[in-house]
């Protein structure tokens, strides 16, 4: 604590914007796959698991920052998964009062976000080394980045498999008459692993730094 | 000749470096090489080199294909005319065929070379002749009542998922003409299976006869009948399944056109003999396990059948040898072919809900090619060390 740095100095800035696009946890880690491709069926399931991952994300961040002296290093790993798994009851509990369709739509789902491999890795990788404010841009950050992923497969993928964007029709009725089909393989999970695959390719081939050496 | 020599001298240092169409560099070489035998010498090491690059590799195979497409147009108008109740001579039948399929030929070429084209260009690497052989594959595996639109998406997605993204021509780890087809069944399986896709014209409510059904063969096996009959109730005999008069994709119902094609194929050495041999095992040792432990009427369809049925004869000899996604070492194709026969059958009668096991079964196996090359060089490996060891 000796030099006050800026609430949103370069190198805080950079914590936000990195897990949007060189970091980006989807597409370059390939870390929470199993939920991409699961529930991005529909646009509406996608959104609200995004906000439930970035609250479950930015909060527990902050609380293992504020603990990160006095967890002892052996147990770190117990600790992180109850502070995770609190937070992950509470969004469920919200979830069920306020949003039951979508609740139900995205059933285990919710749970899993305990297991989801972003959150334990920022906790690992971030908030024990860091002070609050860094750990919860960090966190912001990468559930953003993951969230965005999220809702643009869901994106691709409702309106190529159903027709539909957030349930409302989209693709009119004159154009099914004229012999449109919706695709059927945009609703099946393989799809999903195929588009999000199209991200990284359209990615690396903009973002050359990417690209492993051989 | 000389004269189109010239007039290619004439525009080539337009697309040279420098060039003012320099962009078309690799579309104007596809063309160029397309004409004449390319003039360019290795330059490095000790080469055989002999006539049959892949150009004239893949044009032969194309030339196998045609008994079964040249069948398939005969088979398509055959049973239009059936449904229609309407006796129609062999040139009518021949002719209203021909207006159904050579679209989706047509589509397929073109949607298919053409993003070929676009991704050379972007790549910069050569046009291949790889869709040659895909671009008439394709058709050959589409119900004739498929809408173009479909053909071409499949296409493209076929071209650019199932190629161009493993690096083009050569790198693919799927057969791409199948993974048109598979990315068709899964995404539109109203159009691409059922009992009405397989005749020219039913799909769009023409008036047929009374009765009239359009199942194919597989399709009334697994509704558990042991009867099969053809649209207007005549009983089919194995001899029809031979000779391929019964309904199915424009290329796969006819077992002796694609006899031939694989004559030309192995006469040539373009196809392995012993991927299409050892497909035809495995599928007749899957055939007679499930004729043995029958418990309904698709399990006792005879094992000889299966082989004519469906799309498995041509699987075998067309998709199965496919020299890029099947196995590369000679001990590994016979395993990679047995799997794939056996997993068709397999598949075909106990999930009805696949009729057609083969694409499925073909596909499979291809993604396992590289572990079983992996497997059979390791054991190779070993086997010669001990003998070295036994011997110090």
């Amino acid at each position: 604590m000796t030099d006050k740095e800026p609430l949103f100095s370069a190198k805080n800035m950079k914590l936000l914007r990195e897990p949007l696009g060189a970091s980006n946890p989807i597409t370059v880690q390939v870390l929470g796959i199993c939920s991409a491709l699961a529930i991005t069926v529909k646009l509406e399931p996608s959104i609200v698991l995004a906000i439930s991952v970035l609250v479950v994300m930015a909060v527990s961040n902050v609380v293992i920052s504020l603990m990160r002296k006095i967890i002892p290093p052996r147990i770190r790993i117990i600790v992180q998964l109850v502070v995770i798994a609190t937070m992950v009851i509470l969004v469920d509990e919200v979830l069920q009062a306020y949003a039951y369709d979508v609740s139900k739509q995205l059933s285990v789902f919710v749970g899993l976000i305990i297991t989801n491999c972003i959150i334990m890795g920022r906790l690992e990788a971030f908030a024990l080394a860091n002070k609050p404010w860094p750990a919860f841009l960090d966190g912001v950050g990468n559930a953003f980045g993951y969230g965005m992923i999220l809702i643009l497969v869901a994106f691709f993928r409702e309106l190529l498999g159903s027709g539909t964007l957030l349930d409302i029709q989209i693709i009119p009725k004159a154009i099914y008459e004229m012999g449109y089909v919706n695709n059927g393989l945009m609703v099946l999970p393989p799809m999903a692993l195929i588009v999000v695959g199209i991200f990284i390719w359209i990615q690396r081939s903009r973002n050359k730094d990417l690209i492993e050496q051989k | 000749m000389s004269a189109l020599r010239r007039y290619i001298d004439k525009i080539k240092p337009n697309v040279e470096e420098g060039g003012k169409f320099h962009l078309f560099k690799s579309t104007f070489e596809a063309f160029e090489t397309f004409l004449f035998v390319p003039n360019t010498v290795t330059k490095s090491g000790t080469h055989i080199r002999d006539a049959m690059d892949m150009k004239r590799t893949m044009f032969l195979v194309v030339i196998a294909m045609i008994p079964a497409l040249l069948f398939g147009i005969w088979n398509t108008g055959y049973h239009h005319f059936l449904a229609l109740g309407i006796d129609a001579s062999f040139w009518e039948m021949i002719w209203y065929g021909f207006i159904r399929v050579f679209p989706i030929i047509v589509v397929s070429y073109v949607v298919g070379l053409g993003t070929e084209f676009v991704f050379a260009q972007i790549r910069g690497h050569e046009v291949a002749e790889g869709f040659l052989v895909s671009g008439m594959l394709i058709p050959l595996v589409m119900p004739v009542d498929v809408p173009l639109w479909m053909v071409a998406l499949a296409t493209v997605f076929a071209v650019i998922i199932g190629k161009e993204v493993f690096g083009g021509v050569g790198m693919n780890i799927l057969n791409p003409a199948l993974t048109a087809r598979a990315f068709l069944f899964f995404a539109y399986p109203s159009q691409m299976s059922g009992d009405a896709v397989w005749i020219g014209g039913l799909r769009r409510g023409m008036e047929t006869v009374d009765g009239f059904s359009g199942a194919t063969i597989l399709g009334q096996a697994a509704q558990n009948n042991s009867e099969f009959v053809n649209g207007i109730g005549e009983a089919y005999s194995s001899w029809n399944m031979f000779l391929g008069n019964i309904p199915g994709s424009i290329g796969e119902t006819s077992t002796l056109a694609i006899l031939l094609g694989a004559f030309i194929l192995i006469a040539t050495g373009v196809g392995s003999w012993k991927i299409i041999f050892s497909v035809f095992a495995g599928g007749a040792v899957m055939g007679l396990l499930l004729n043995t432990f029958a418990v309904n009427e698709f399990m006792e369809v005879p094992f000889w059948e299966h082989l004519l049925l469906g799309g498995f004869a041509f699987g075998a000899v067309f998709m199965a040898t496919d020299p890029v996604s099947a196995t590369q070492s000679e001990r590994g194709k016979w395993i990679y072919g047995f799997l794939i026969g056996f997993l068709a059958i397999l598949i075909r009668v106990l999930n009805p809900a696949y009729p057609e096991g083969v694409m499925l079964a073909i596909l499979l196996m291809n993604v396992f090619a590289p572990l079983i090359d992996h497997y059979v060089v390791e054991n190779n490996i070993r086997k010669r060390l001990k003998r070295a060891k036994v011997q110090a």
